[in-house]
């Protein structure tokens, strides 16, 4: 079988950490960072996701083929992500006296 | 397949009896099991990146009111469900361990615990609901919000939701799927050669756990500072 069985304590680090981004989570978010504030506490979440998902969901021990799939379902949201807030952040960058067509949004 | 004792050498039946017939081996199978079940998650990804898409879109459009809804949402609940959540995610992290050495009631214990965690964030996030009926906090007819920003401080609500609730119908249908397994390992059917379905199950209850870890600085943290931005 592929079963690898990690060691209890890999189990333990690994919620510690996570214990300590949601500690330092928490703790970020009543300073004011300005603009800051929003990509620090992604950062952080993306952080406890990937460590949930290498360590507890044992991706970090699968096969190339399903780390690809992963990978690949990331990089989807990425892309709709992406071609979306190309669009929505642009459309004040219509440049002086182009005849843009009015759209109410 | 029943017959697996007296067949063991069969050259049909030369084969754990778990394996199906269609896999070449058990490392085979384990492979398809976990390759099937990612896939299924990338689906509930973009499922849930959606709602995430539209919580995004709104916040860029209305920012003062995603600033004011975020801060009607009660910050000490949101942590302690973080960490009864995360803890929860080691317990199961443990019952897929001790399926794996083939301790089956080790294996039926550590997902009760997980279940009662589970029950405990529901309850939490019950009495946050509860609260938000109080106050006339739900979107709808009886909605009511003081400040100017009252219209979009609904659509945030809206959105907290939906997500939550989305979220939360993820861990009834875990409850369930959790209930078999341990069932399943009550009567002592997982072994260190088969235990698939423990895994899975793991799988998706860490995954409902990812979700979290993204709605819990979104809705309740960010712009926590930022008075009317």
């Amino acid at each position: 079988m592929s079963g690898h069985v990690s060691p209890k304590s890999m189990y333990f680090t690994i919620f510690g950490a996570l214990m300590f981004f949601t500690a330092l989570t928490v703790g970020v978010a009543f300073v004011d960072l300005g603009v800051l504030n929003f990509p620090v506490a992604l950062g952080i979440a993306i952080t406890k996701a990937t460590l949930v998902i290498l360590f507890f969901m044992h991706v970090i021990h699968s096969s190339r083929l399903t780390k690809l799939i992963v990978a690949t379902g990331f990089f989807f949201l990425l892309v709709l992500f992406g071609l979306t807030l190309t669009d929505y952040l642009s459309r004040g960058w219509m440049p002086n006296g182009a005849k843009a067509t009015q759209i109410d949004y | 397949m029943a017959d697996t004792s007296a067949s063991a050498k069969d050259s049909v039946h030369g084969h754990h009896p778990a394996q199906q017939h269609h896999f070449e081996s058990m490392v085979q199978q384990q492979e398809s099991v976990t390759l099937g079940m990612w896939l299924f998650l990338v689906t509930e990804i973009m499922f849930f990146g959606g709602l995430f898409l539209a919580y995004l879109l709104y916040r860029l459009w209305y920012p003062a009111a995603w600033a004011e809804g975020s801060r009607e949402l009660d910050i000490v609940l949101g942590s302690i469900n973080t960490v009864v959540l995360i803890g929860s995610s080691l317990t199961m992290a443990f019952a897929v361990r001790t399926a794996q050495l083939g301790q089956n009631k080790a294996t039926v214990n550590w997902l009760i615990l997980t279940m009662l965690l589970g029950l405990v964030f529901l309850v939490i996030k019950g009495f946050e609901y509860a609260h938000k009926f109080e106050m006339h906090h739900v979107p709808g007819p009886n909605f009511e919000f003081e400040g100017p920003y009252a219209a979009q401080v609904q659509i945030f609500l809206s959105l907290y939701f939906v997500m939550t609730g989305l979220h939360a119908l993820h861990m009834l249908i875990g409850f369930g799927l959790l209930s078999v397994i341990a069932w399943m390992a009550h009567k002592k059917r997982f072994s260190p050669e088969w235990y698939s379905p423990v895994e899975m199950a793991g799988l998706y209850w860490h995954f409902v756990d990812i979700v979290w870890i993204f709605l819990f600085p979104l809705l309740y943290l960010v712009d926590r500072v930022h008075h009317g931005a």
